[in-house]
């Protein structure tokens, strides 16, 4: 019997569960860290049953399953990998609040336990980095790119479904580990020797492994679709240099995502297969050598940060462009400085381990070539301050990010500089130096890059725009918050502060951690204000919406169709003869043209592949984990008899009528025809029903 | 001051109470920038308040690139608001929607970072070689050898030359370089002495080097800078720099009072446990619990760095092997060692032997 439940459980006992060490522990930190953990568990199972009740109440499990979970179209598959990417970074904040709030107050103590605080940094930045940021601008890609570049899917839309299905499953992987602790203390990097199972023997780290592992086979497989879509799908005329600056970031992060990610997926296999299997790539014994991993990893890790930025610097050169209403500048060296820092970026990955020992020539080496992808960022940022110049500029809530970002995004450049220059590095490597350099880069780059495009392309995806008042006041106080709390972090590494401490001994320390608390106060409202304004945005959504689907005067194709589009994007797939196509074609007075001819539209049938390799994915994740031999077989066998039986299917692809195309779109012509134009002044009023004035009329001034 | 009678406890009392001042003080000032620059205690926690050559210059590089780089960073913070300001939606400045490019500017916009980048590399170059910590200093003296061990969750520090050994606290002549030979018994660790100078990565099966001088005693905090579990946080330690008699006394009295370091006691040294709870493990009877030894086996550096089990027996007549080994150890060196023979395959070319 007891034999049986070994097998059943593996080594999942009752000592997992989040309150078990409360129970045998009656210390006060003891109860306070376990009452945190049991209500960080309880949330997620009062997550999960409320939605499953709700779903179930209003009856709506069938149309979730074909409309969205079964779907493989793009903008909903990139929806979706947006949600998962906000409850995660929901997740996240809280989880850096409290990190923040024990050193607040963690002169000498505080009331988190190190081992606590260990899995809260490791939970916080995996989160962010693997399931916030990156689903977040994959969704966001997944969403825009194949309507910029006039396409109606992405070239493998089954393979997309998988990769939010893979995502999905490494998200449930992080969260399922509240319920069933502990999650590892090794930090999002996960070095060796620390996590071989000599020192890290628990679970915990093969939660991280597994839910990496999946991360990074879903950025792989998004990163192929991406390129090949980008190559092939392009509507005619629309040349590479005429792609509006987003799709040329798409395609550099999708390149950087196909040669990035697999370093990676190697680096925690080989840690896998030590952990289980006894091999030695990176134990102390039998001829390991961490430095390999390490190696490895950083080969990843620094591509990894232009794949969490560019998207985000495509997205400012839209809105840049958009709300001055004007051209972006330099166009062209945009271009070669992405494309640049697209290159540079697999060539210095040693500048995150400048201490490791290596000759002084071979430090300055990397150090050099570190800076030198300074310049071509530098020269983004200067192309969208000329961008701005001579426009006319309305400050819209993603123009407020975009602001926001470029004044912080500089001073974290400055301190990237400071941190290339290996002998300076060797001061503040590892200290909350380099933690505030690299949220100096994360937060104004890569989230409010996010948060501007989710405002800016919104009322696109769902018809109506966002409330503006609770825009601007979440706008403000994340750039507030993230002055107050991450600038005192530059003075707490100067002054020696290591990173991923629970606590300090140093007086000196505590003004500036409290200081930073006091930010994190405002990063909580900003989060607030987004629940609220999304909330209110929904109440009023009749009020705001855009039917026309050109609410800010857009310069690009996807300004130039149906908000919400239709399924197939575009009726018929246009012609293009200049960059800022739709803009021209607003310049020329010949916008909404009535086509000549409608054709059947074939679209890509619904598929249960990505469902089924989520949910065998998650399975086959949490047995490795648990040692539940018998689930890792049974949902590896599942998943492959998946795979083999999508061989078979026939019915692939569905047709829409030419008939019903036409219908469709002549309706939406005729509303078109019957909106007013409104000027840029009326862009925040209820009159905005998405169709813009013509230049001619003054559309800008 | 006898260093030898100054025990962490007393310090430790000093320090708390100037603590106590120091959050005062701080907390009155309310964030006054001059406390990054002056930190609030005496105990030198930091390089901008440097004690020593090596950060007396990390310090001034800082600077150097900080005012470097604004050159780029201030006109972007200036000229943003005003930008925005001057051709804001309803103003009346010119208007030219279509202008995308220019020639002249973009040779500035590319010229000048490029410009500035150069000047950086050169200034990057040079404090590269000219601190890299595997180079000695140059100073009249014979520098002072020390070998650090990185521990869970402490510093054991070997004075080969001396033949003795610390725990936690380290104590060397001011004014003398001090050559250091870092490995760690365990995981990753990162050396730190923030006010003379450089961190260095500590890793088990490799050898690396560190130089550091100190202008004038002092007393100077030292940590782990890199995560390596539960007493993480406390894998702090006191390096004090002392004019030559007192480190003499307290060369003389770790001789004294501390027992030799051999393997039962090796043992309990290497249990993961901070400093304090290894003392207490170790039923220390010095004063205060700072760890000293008296005698430590040849070589045990060196053989603590090929691997993390110890062949005892093979220390006591090997030792001289182990000498070579770790005299031959070269920059990066990775002195992998098959434990079954007593070569030190090569990793980069070099054969220690
Ligand atoms: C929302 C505001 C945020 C706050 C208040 C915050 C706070 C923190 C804190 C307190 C730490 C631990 C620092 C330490 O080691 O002592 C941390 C680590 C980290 N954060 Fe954040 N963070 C935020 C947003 C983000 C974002 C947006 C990202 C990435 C996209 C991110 C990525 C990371 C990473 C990678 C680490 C390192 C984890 C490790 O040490 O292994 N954070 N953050
Ligand atoms: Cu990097
Ligand atoms: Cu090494």
């Amino acid at each position: 019997m007891s034999h049986f439940l070994d097998m059943l459980f593996g080594r999942l006992g009752w000592d997992a569960l989040p309150f078990w060490t409360m129970l045998q522990d009656h210390s006060t930190l003891s109860i306070i860290n376990g009452v945190i953990a049991t209500a960080a568990a309880s949330m997620v199972v009062i997550g999960a049953l409320v939605t499953f009740g709700l779903i179930t109440w209003f009856g709506k499990w069938r149309l979730l399953w074909s409309d969205w979970l079964t779907s493989v179209d793009h903008k909903k598959i990139g929806i979706m990998f947006i949600v998962i990417s906000v409850v995660m970074l929901a997740r996240a904040v809280i989880e850096a609040s409290f990190m923040r709030a024990q050193q607040a107050v963690g002169l000498d103590g505080g009331f988190l336990t190190v081992d606590h605080f260990g899995q809260f940094f490791t939970t916080h930045g995996t989160i962010m980095v693997f399931f916030m940021a990156m689903p977040f601008l994959t969704g966001l890609i997944n969403y825009v790119m194949p309507l910029q570049i006039g396409a109606r899917d992405l070239s493998f839309p089954v393979m997309n479904s998988i990769s939010l299905g893979l995502t999905a499953a490494g998200a449930a992987i992080v969260m399922i580990s509240l319920m069933f602790a502990p999650f590892s203390t090794g930090g999002w990097s996960g070095y060796p020797p620390f996590t071989e199972l000599a020192y890290s023997p628990d679970a915990g780290v093969d939660y991280w492994i597994w839910a990496v592992t999946l991360s990074t086979l879903s950025s792989t497989l998004s990163g192929i679709n991406f390129a090949v879509t980008i190559y092939k799908k392009r509507s005619p005329g629309m040349h590479l240099f005429r792609m509006p600056l987003f799709c040329w970031v798409s395609l550099c992060t999708a390149i950087l995502m196909i040669f990035g990610m697999p370093p990676l997926t190697v680096a925690t296999a080989l840690l896998a297969l030590d952990r289980y299997l006894d091999f030695h790539f990176f134990t102390t014994d039998l001829g390991g050598n961490m430095m390999n991993y390490v190696n490895l990893f950083w080969a990843f890790g620094h591509p990894e940060v232009y794949i969490l930025i560019l998207p985000a610097f495509g997205t400012f050169s839209e809105v840049f462009s958009t709300f001055s209403g004007k051209r972006l500048y330099g166009y062209n060296t945009l271009v070669i400085a992405t494309m640049a820092i697209a290159v540079l970026s697999f060539t210095v990955w040693l500048h995150h381990f400048f201490t490791m020992g290596q000759s002084a020539h071979v430090n300055a080496a990397f150090g050099i070539a570190t800076m030198l992808i300074g310049i071509p960022t530098g020269v983004k940022v200067y192309d969208w301050m000329l961008t701005m110049y001579r426009g006319r500029i309305r400050m819209s809530v993603p123009l407020v990010y975009a602001l926001g970002f470029i004044v912080l995004f500089v001073l974290g450049g400055l301190t990237g500089i400071v941190l290339a220059n290996p002998s300076v590095d060797y001061q503040v490597h590892n200290s909350l130096f380099l933690v505030a350099h690299f949220h100096n880069m994360l937060i104004p780059g890569t989230l409010f890059g996010m948060l501007a495009g989710t405002n800016f392309w919104f009322p696109k995806a769902f018809g109506f725009r966002l409330d503006e008042r609770w825009g601007y006041r979440a706008a403000y106080s994340w750039i507030i918050g993230f002055m107050l709390a991450f600038f005192p972090l530059y003075a707490l590494g100067l002054l020696g502060m290591p990173r991923r401490t629970v606590t300090f001994f140093e007086p000196a320390y505590l003004p500036w951690t409290i200081a930073a608390g006091c930010g994190v106060i405002f990063i909580l409202f900003g989060g607030f204000s987004l629940c609220v304004q999304l909330w209110r945005s929904i109440r009023e959504r009749h009020l705001n919406r855009v039917p026309v689907g050109d609410p800010w005067d857009g310069r690009s194709l996807e300004w130039s169709i149906s908000a919400p589009p239709p399924e197939y994007n575009y009726p018929v797939i246009p012609q293009i003869y200049s960059r800022d196509a739709f803009m021209r074609e607003k310049d020329e007075g010949t916008p909404y043209q009535r086509p000549d001819r409608y054709q059947d539209i074939e679209m890509p049938a619904n598929s249960a592949m990505g469902v089924v390799i989520a949910a065998t994915g998650f399975l086959m994740a949490f047995g490795l984990t648990w040692y539940m031999w018998w689930l890792v077989i049974a949902s590896g066998v599942v998943a492959l008899v998946a795979i083999i039986l999508r061989g078979f299917v026939r019915n692939t692809s569905r047709i829409i009528s030419a008939r019903e195309v036409q219908e469709t779109h002549e309706r939406w012509l005729d509303i078109v025809n019957h909106t007013p134009g409104v000027s840029r002044a009326q862009e925040q009023t209820t009159a905005n029903r998405g169709r813009a004035l013509p230049p001619i009329n003054g559309a800008s001034q | 001051m006898d260093v030898s009678e100054l025990t962490p406890v007393k310090a430790q009392r000093r320090s708390f109470r100037e603590a106590r001042i120091g959050k005062l003080v701080c907390i009155s000032a309310l964030l006054l920038a001059t406390s990054v620059i002056a930190g609030c205690t005496n105990d030198h926690i930091s390089f901008l308040n440097p004690q020593g050559p090596i950060a007396e210059a990390q310090r001034n590089h800082y600077w150097i690139i900080v005012a470097v780089v604004m050159i780029v960073v201030l006109p972007v913070i200036i000229l943003t608001p005003v930008i925005v300001w001057r051709y804001r939606y309803g103003g009346n400045a010119t208007y030219r929607p279509k202008w995308s490019f220019s020639w002249t500017i973009d040779i500035l916009i590319w010229g000048i970072p490029f410009v500035i980048v150069a000047v950086l590399s050169f200034f990057l170059w040079s404090a590269t070689t000219a601190l890299d910590p595997y180079k000695p200093l140059s100073s009249t003296k014979q520098p002072l050898r020390v070998q650090v061990v990185g521990m869970d969750w402490k510093w054991l520090f070997i004075y080969p030359d001396q033949g003795i050994a610390t725990v936690n606290r380290l104590v060397f002549p001011a004014n003398r370089p001090v050559a250091f030979e870092l490995t760690s018994a365990t995981v990753m660790q990162s050396f730190f002495i923030p006010a003379l100078g450089s961190q260095i990565d500590a890793m088990n099966r490799m050898v690396t080097r560190l130089h550091l001088i100190a202008d004038k005693p002092g007393s100077f905090q030292g940590k782990n800078m890199q995560y390596n579990g539960k007493g993480f946080y406390k894998q702090r330690f006191t390096a004090l720099a002392v004019n030559d008699d007192a480190f003499n006394a307290f060369v003389k009295s770790a001789r004294e009072v501390g027992r030799p370091l051999n393997q039962k006691q090796y043992e309990v040294l290497a249990r993961p446990s901070t400093g304090d709870e290894a003392a207490k493990a170790l039923g220390a009877s010095w004063v205060g619990g700072a760890i000293r030894f008296s005698q430590v086996p040849n070589g045990l550096f060196s053989t603590i760095a090929q691997g993390p089990s110890i062949d005892w027996d093979a220390l006591d007549n090997a030792s001289s092997v182990n000498r070579n080994a770790s005299a031959s150890a070269m920059r990066n060196e990775h002195a992998m060692a098959a434990r079954d023979n007593d070569k030190v395959p090569a990793r980069n070319g070099e054969i220690a032997q």
